[in-house]
């Protein structure tokens, strides 16, 4: 029985180690540095810029119509809000639904997946010309 | 309904039909009572190409409507503006169609230059439909003026773009960090200088432009650069009264003698600039702002106007299709316009909270 614990221990400790020795190689789970965190903000703006070019854009519609049309900057869009209850579909839904909802009716076209890439830029989009405002979910 | 009166709008709503009701029951000021008169004023198609022949459907149905609901004005209408951006790109199509959709009007037609009409050919293909950029008239005791706001500076509109179909894109977009801010410019004011010195002080001038002659926000172009220098021409006349589009909203103000009145679009409204979370805006604080849109409704927030004209000032009646109807009227024992119903706070409704 003592000797099995012995073992087992051994065993632990050879496993830790090695997989510390693997980690060292790349990084520890809670160090990155401030060019990381730069690196990081940047791809989040790399993204937000791509949905400002949707944004002003013809291309997720059929009508030439764009979302900057009727959204300057973003505007009454209120991400901060969602998810929130939309009486008109009777129920809570996400922000990305109601963008799927704006594509559809004012821009005539196709719904975009949820995790379609362009889908998450527009949200960045959005979120960028919102930041600073609390988060008010569920707010009409 | 909210009001416990029926205008001739609601009553237009409910009868869909010829209204042959009074008109409102202002007070006859001018002594001659037929200088009491009205008007009807439509603004911001935004009537925009696809190809061939195809339109964006929706801003041709707001055109078409509100054409259609003037022509059944009862008493008619003296004439009726048209306040500016009837076409999206300034294209000939664009001017073409949304000219054949007004032209069904019953009445005489004043154009406005907006911004969209303009800066393809710079108001040239407009010019041959509505005549000269800038004019005015004398109507029963009124001198109307029609001003060419959306000019600006030269360098941008001559010498920054390499083809005029980018410079009306960049134009276009109304949050474009490329853009360039409104004027009316040198010459027209000198003109506006000349035509206003040929008018007495008592007489009641209504001014139309495009852009607000008043600064609200630079960041979207609800501003004109050069506004002090026209605001401070018609200082000294006793009532005056601008009336302008762009904004696609309800804004009304007053500045001095100068009494302000925005127009709806009947394409599609805009976000009040305080919704802007990086922005900040002058919203006249006078304003009591239209309800929030609700998008699945096309045409909410969208309208037009019929304008009363008595007292050498005006009462705005706005016709929404899918909201109460609103009056924002000017009141001389105060000095300035105000909503006929919902400018005491505690008359103010939760849509009209905009964030
Ligand atoms: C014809 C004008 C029009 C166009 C074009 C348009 N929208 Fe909208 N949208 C509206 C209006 C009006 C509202 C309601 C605004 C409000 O709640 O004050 C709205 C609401 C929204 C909302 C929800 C706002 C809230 O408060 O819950 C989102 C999100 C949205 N739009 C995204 C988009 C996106 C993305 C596009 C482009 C794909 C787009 N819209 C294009 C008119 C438009
Ligand atoms: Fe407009
Ligand atoms: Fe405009």
């Amino acid at each position: 029985m003592k000797r099995m614990l012995t073992v087992s221990l051994l065993v632990c400790v050879l496993v830790a180690l090695g997989a510390g020795l693997v980690l060292q190689r790349t990084s520890r789970a809670d160090e990155f540095t401030e060019q990381d965190a730069e690196r990081w903000q940047k791809e989040f703006m790399v993204v937000a810029q791509k949905g400002r070019e949707l944004w002003v854009s013809p291309k997720l519609g059929t009508n030439q119509v764009s979302c900057a049309q009727c959204h300057p900057n973003g505007a009454n869009t209120h991400p901060e809000t969602y998810p929130k209850f939309q009486k008109q579909l009777g129920r809570v839904i996400g922000l990305r639904d109601m963008i799927n909802w704006c594509i559809m009716n004012p821009m005539e076209g196709k719904p975009l997946k949820l995790n379609d890439p362009n889908m998450v830029a527009i949200e960045a989009y959005l979120a960028y010309e919102r930041r600073g405002v609390p988060l008010a979910p569920g707010k009409h | 309904m909210r009001h416990t009166h029926m205008n001739r709008r609601d009553f237009l709503k409910c009868a869909g039909a010829v209204a042959t009701l009074p008109l409102t029951t202002v007070e006859l000021a001018f002594a001659d009572a037929d200088r009491n008169f009205t008007f009807a004023y439509i603004s911001d198609a935004h009537i925009q190409h696809i190809q061939g022949t195809k339109f964006v459907r929706n801003w041709d149905r707001g055109l078409i409507r509100a054409v259609a609901e003037t022509n059944l004005l009862n008493p008619r209408p003296d004439f009726v503006v048209f306040g500016g951006d009837l076409a999206q790109l300034g294209k000939k199509e664009e001017l073409d169609h949304g000219a054949e959709m007004l032209s069904k009007l019953n009445y005489k037609m004043y154009g406005v230059l907006g911004e969209h009409d303009y800066y393809l050919d710079l108001g040239e293909y407009w010019s041959k439909l509505y005549g000269p950029h800038y004019y005015s008239w004398d109507h029963k005791g009124v001198h109307f003026i029609t001003l060419n706001s959306i000019l600006t500076y030269d360098k941008w509109t001559f010498e920054r773009w390499p083809s005029a179909e980018q410079r009306m894109n960049e134009m276009a977009g109304l949050d474009n960090p490329n853009g360039s801010p409104f004027m009316v410019g040198e010459t027209q004011r000198a003109w506006l200088k000349k035509d206003l010195a040929k008018i007495s002080q008592d007489t009641p001038v209504v001014l139309f432009s495009h852009s607000p002659i008043q600064k609200i926000y630079k960041g979207w172009n609800f501003w004109t650069e050069d506004a002090e220098d026209v605001q401070a021409m018609l200082e000294s006349y006793k009532d005056v009264t601008v009336v302008y589009g762009h904004v696609h909203q309800i804004q009304y103000n007053q500045i001095g003698n100068i009494s302000f009145h925005a127009v709806m679009a009947t394409a599609w409204p805009w976000p009040y600039p305080q919704s802007y979370a990086q922005a900040e805006s002058h919203l006249p604080k006078l304003t009591v702002p239209m309800n929030r849109a609700n998008p699945f409704h096309e045409r909410d927030a969208t309208g037009w106007q019929f304008i009363d004209v008595n007292s050498g000032r005006i009462a705005m009646h706005y016709n929404l299709s899918d909201n109460t109807n609103r009056t924002v009227k000017y009141n001389p024992d105060i000095g300035k316009p105000e909503d006929s119903f919902y400018q005491a706070a505690s008359r103010q409704v939760a849509p009209q909270q905009h964030y």
